[in-house]
């Protein structure tokens, strides 16, 4: 069964009795969730509670013990590169090469998705506040900019869904808001966002769910 | 799809581009390597002809499993694997642009290296065209095998030992009959058995390594 996908189409998701095991440690235990268009799901939790762990499963990079995700009432393990192309991962690397420009980097992730314009891309270098690294290659930029690029390529890879691992790590305030204000502008069209994250987020127009794990 | 792969495949040119010092150190390695061998051996001519085909194979096989090493390590450790696993394109396609990238940049400057090492063992000019064509052959084969190996090993602190360890026995029959096509041409005769095995063997690890390789690099991004 194929899922038919088109950008900013998105259908609903949802998690079910998720059980997930590291070796005899039970890292997550009957984990549950929902997901609709245009909401977004603050995922929280202690350090070591499972929240990268979910985040993975989710993405079908880890396959849970127990439980299955379906995206569109499909599971997802039906047709993984399609489930794949109707979502955007950020995980804790920011998945850019050190040797290659800001603008490299993202011309070429955003191109195994999509076919996008240069224009595209410097529009979302400048949107993340990085117009005067375009040319620069990404292993001559700070720690926060990096993350600023790394949130650039999820922009552009104008996917539904956002899965986003602490989006704000060595960000400063003015970038997390800046986060903060792209995955509100996320929401408004359309998307949806799983978030997890350490601190409250305050997204502009939206009130994030929560989700506790423990 | 193929739009993706050749996308990888000018992404890791480059990248090669960009840190070609490390690109560079398997091609050294060959060329020291092989150099020994006279070193060791002593410098008639007539003996090391004999010994020609394969010091040169044992040498390609050896720089090929040093390079092949580092296939996905960099893309691994920076998180564009990760990115690469999740893109929604076939892995595999994406896995054979990176392996042909590595060739491309590994393996064939190894091949138009290989007459002046082999000049230097005593080979005849005469015998460089199979020479080439069974190394060229033969460093397709140790990339496939080593980027399955390579991927296996990813997750390991120090995996190059146990890449060696795993990829070596089976790039016994290759070498087998890739150092004797060279033995063969040497001498003067015909060496189109051994060499149509070798392409035999290179279709076949070409085919079935990238849905392997694939495999391993989903299991070891867990």
């Amino acid at each position: 069964m194929k899922i038919s996908l088109q950008l900013h189409n998105f259908s609903r998701l949802s998690a079910r009795g998720i059980e997930f095991w590291r070796g005899d440690r039970r890292v997550l235990a009957d984990v549950s969730l929902e997901l609709e268009a245009s909401e977004c799901l603050h995922v929280v939790g202690t350090n070591g509670a499972g929240k990268t762990t979910l985040l993975r499963i989710i993405a079908g990079l880890l396959s849970p013990e127990r439980g299955q995700v379906a995206w569109g009432g499909y599971d997802t393990r039906s047709d993984t590169d399609g489930w794949r192309a109707s979502f955007s991962y950020l995980g804790h690397s920011d998945g850019l090469k050190a040797e290659l420009t800001a603008h490299e980097n993202l011309a070429f992730e955003t191109r195994l998705r999509r076919p996008v314009r240069d224009g595209e891309v410097d529009d979302a270098l400048e949107g993340v506040g990085l117009k005067a690294a375009r040319n620069l290659p990404a292993g001559f930029l700070s720690a926060g900019q990096r993350r600023r690029l790394a949130m650039a390529r999820v922009m552009l890879a104008a996917a539904p869904l956002w899965m986003l691992d602490e989006p704000c790590t060595n960000l400063d305030a003015g970038g997390s808001m800046l986060v903060a204000g792209l995955i509100g502008r996320h929401l408004d069209a359309g998307g949806a966002a799983i978030i997890a994250a350490h601190q409250a987020l305050e997204i502009p127009g939206h009130t994030p769910r929560r989700l506790e794990l423990s | 799809m193929f739009g993706a792969a050749c996308l990888a495949y000018r992404r890791d040119l480059l990248l090669a581009f960009r840190h070609w010092g490390q690109v560079a150190q398997p091609l050294v390695f060959f060329v020291i390597v092989a150099t020994l061998f006279p070193l060791a051996l002593g410098p008639q001519l007539a003996e090391l002809r004999e010994i020609a085909g394969g010091t040169l194979w044992v040498a390609a096989l050896l720089a090929s499993l040093l390079g092949v090493e580092l296939l996905f390590r960099a893309d691994h450790a920076d998180g564009t694997l990760e990115q690469m696993l999740l893109s929604g394109q076939p892995l595999a396609i994406l896995v054979l642009a990176k392996g042909l990238a590595h060739w491309t940049v590994c393996g064939l400057p190894l091949v138009l290296l290989a007459p002046l090492v082999a000049a230097g063992l005593g080979a005849p000019p005469a015998a460089n065209c199979t020479l080439m064509l069974s190394l060229a052959l033969g460093t397709g084969i140790l990339s496939a095998l080593g980027a399955i190996g390579s991927a296996l090993t990813l997750g390991l602190r120090r995996g190059s030992l146990l890449l060696g360890l795993l990829v070596l026995p089976l790039a016994m029959p290759s070498l087998i009959f890739g150092a004797r096509a060279i033995d063969l041409a040497i001498h003067g005769d015909n060496a189109r058995g051994p060499l149509l095995l070798l392409s035999a063997m290179l279709v076949l690890s070409v085919t079935l390594a990238p849905p392997a390789v694939a495999a391993a690099l989903r299991i070891s991004a867990e």
